[in-house]
């Protein structure tokens, strides 16, 4: 893992000082709100629908198990014992009082951590794979280029301004487990035919109001090249980004207009001029950060067999445990989804115990998925069953993975104000339904995801079912789209019709997937389905 | 009937104005019709609340219930986590929020 420099740490530092004064002076009357609501927002601090709320930025969602411990102690001292795991891979406190922010964000710093880039017209945390230096599948570990990245746009003085927020993730495998494509930026590291690792860049992403799907700008860039592309993106954007309209001022809509490849000719002009400007850093910086991500010391010759005599626990190896680079060895899930439960929190002591396993058990490292759930990534097989026990016992156990109980559910209108309608009750239900009804197993993979407003934190877009929270002359309503998907097949979900109430999309949930069951063929799944046979016989069960 | 409402600028919690001071209790708000935007230039230039705003209310069972959800889920909190509601052992308070 990454481990900060003196620069990094004095850069950290700084800014809980500054921010320390910042807050004291709109305590003592000296700030006015409007002065100091964009201060607090560079470090990651909203005033929302119960009290302040904290956003903490957890880079391209790697800790380790001494900063999940700083987590559970700061959800203990200062909020009311737990935290929010978000869809960009960070976590939220709900209940931060003004007056004792700053010593948060000293105790943030005190573990390599802070809220820096969390909100506001920058470039965010940069997201990536939760797999990533296990999966079996990549062509490098993407971590190092996302640091890189991450090094490059904090505090980039160009970027602090932008027209509109700014997203990237890195990915390094054909496999999209970030949602690479529906990003501002993004980027997957390739292998050319000469075995050379390049980037290549899908630029103009994203979901929200209007979603799309970014398009490829150019399919390989050299590594020594990557941050002045990236630059040369950025620059195009800052210039001619539309700041008069904040609906259509992200990039997505700029590609839009002036088309992928008239902003590719800018950007491919704007890169030949920056080539000779020194804006890469030297590859030696590349390499210095690849060094804190090499591989821990995977025991060789660890058993391959796992005991299935407990079918409880073959379930949820089976469904929460996926292959490694790494013979003898799995990431192993730890669902943040229980039936019934609030999809993505977690209590100050599951946070502890989280660390603990992952001290014991996974090299001290955990990721956090954009699906609201946590990574052990380096698992031995054989240490999976005292794993699971310890997991089972504090309620973390749930065998769901990639199901219709494994739902992501933005905070809606329970704790966000700008929300329309509440996300989690629906997802509450939803899985209370589908635990009781058993038709969980029989569904398989089906990917369902919900947002409280147009906003789409909940990737709404991108759910092979997905769920819109409206607001119907002050009553909750809920849209329902079919068809999306974050992954390497994406796509954009379709609403099917009119919207339903709090009762009524859970039944209409209900009803999509008795569709898929009556129509399904061998080995399809949810989505597979619905591509074959549209839209029509959905709407027809749903409709009449 | 029209609420006063806000954060308090320390601690973040939803405040209501009660004719006199800022309560936490939404029960306890008081009708400002016409008044809102002098109490909320007055009291916001004190300190004594943050970023206030006046919203649309009526009596239901002789207390003041704001007419959007919105304003209801503030002034209660959560509906999904009822232990952290300003009514934590009323089982039935989630009526009052839907
Ligand atoms: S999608 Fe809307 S309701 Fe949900 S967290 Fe985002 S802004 Fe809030």
């Amino acid at each position: 893992m990454y481990k900060y420099d003196s620069y990094d740490q004095a850069m950290v530092d700084a800014r809980v000082e500054e921010f320390r004064d910042q807050a004291r002076r709109r305590l003592e009357g000296k700030l006015t709100e409007d002065q100091f609501k964009p201060l607090r927002l560079m470090n990651g601090l909203y005033l929302q629908l119960h009290a302040y709320m904290l956003r903490v930025a957890i880079p391209y969602g790697t800790l380790d198990s001494r900063q999940m411990h700083a987590l559970a102690d700061i959800a203990e001292k200062y909020d009311r014992g737990y935290g929010h795991f978000t869809t960009r891979q960070n976590i939220q406190y709900n209940w931060i009082r003004l007056e004792e922010a700053a010593d948060i964000l000293a105790d943030l710093a005190k573990v390599e951590m802070h809220a820096i880039q969390t909100s506001g017209n920058c470039i965010r945390n940069i997201s990536s794979d939760h797999f990533a230096g296990a999966a079996a599948d990549e062509v490098a570990d993407p971590r190092p280029y996302a640091e890189l990245l991450r090094q490059w746009s904090s505090f980039h003085p160009e970027f602090s301004y932008l027209p509109r927020k700014f997203k990237i993730a890195v990915i390094a495998s054909d496999t999209d487990r970030a949602a690479m494509r529906l990003h501002d930026i993004g980027i997957q590291i390739v292998q050319n035919e000469a075995g050379e690792l390049g980037a290549a860049f899908y630029v103009g992403g994203g979901m929200g109001r209007t979603p799309m799907i970014a398009p490829c700008i150019n399919s390989f860039v050299p590594l020594d090249q990557l941050v002045t592309y990236s630059e040369a993106c950025l620059r195009v954007y800052n210039r001619y980004g539309r700041r008069d309209n904040k609906y259509k001022a992200r990039i997505k809509i700029l590609v839009h207009e002036l088309g992928a490849e008239e902003y590719t000719r800018q950007v491919e002009e704007e890169f030949a001029h920056l080539l000779d400007q020194g804006v890469e850093p030297p590859l030696a910086e590349l390499e210095r950060i690849k060094a804190y991500f090499e591989d821990p010391l995977f025991e060789a010759g660890t058993p391959e067999t796992i005991d299935r005599s407990d079918p409880d626990f073959a379930l949820w190896v089976d469904r929460n445990t996926v292959p490694h680079k790494e013979a003898g060895y799995v990431a192993a899930v730890i669902s943040l989804k229980p039936v019934g439960g609030i999809p993505g929190d977690a209590t100050a002591e599951q946070m502890r115990l989280m660390a603990d396993l992952a001290k014991d058990y996974s090299f001290d490292e955990l990721r956090v998925m954009h699906t609201q759930n946590v990574v052990l990534p380096h698992v031995r097989k054989a240490d999976l069953h005292a794993l699971w026990t310890a997991l089972d016992e504090a309620g973390l156990g749930s065998p769901n993975l990639d199901t219709i109980e494994d739902i992501i559910a933005c905070p809606g209108l329970d704790y966000c104000s700008l929300a329309n309608a509440r996300s989690i009750p629906i997802a509450q239900k939803i899985s209370e339904r589908f635990a009781e009804t058993g038709k969980t197993a029989t569904l398989g993979q089906l990917k369902l995801k919900i947002s409280g407003c147009i906003n789409a934190c909940g990737h709404h877009h991108a759910g092979h079912i997905g769920i819109l929270g409206v607001d119907r002359k002050g009553v909750e309503n809920y849209q329902l789209l079919l068809g999306g998907s974050e992954a390497e097949d994406v796509s954009l979900a379709k609403i099917t019709g009119p919207g339903f109430d709090e009762n009524g999309i859970v039944d209409a949930v209900e009803t999509v997937t008795s569709v898929y069951e009556r129509e399904r063929q061998d080995g399809e799944r949810f989505l597979d389905t619905y591509r074959r046979i549209g839209m029509n016989p959905f709407k027809e069960a749903l409709y009449g | 009937m029209r609420l006063l409402t806000g954060n308090d600028l320390k601690t973040g919690a939803v405040t209501w104005w009660t004719g006199s001071d800022w309560s936490i209790h939404v029960e306890d708000a008081a009708d400002v019709t016409g008044g809102e935007d002098e109490i909320a230039r007055r009291e916001e230039a004190a300190r004594r609340v943050n970023s206030p705003y006046a919203v649309d209310a009526e009596m239901h069972e002789g207390s003041p219930r704001p007419s959007h959800i919105k304003e209801r889920v503030r002034a209660l909190g959560p509906t999904v986590r009822p232990d952290l509601t300003l009514k934590p052992a009323d089982p039935d308070i989630g009526n009052w929020v839907i």
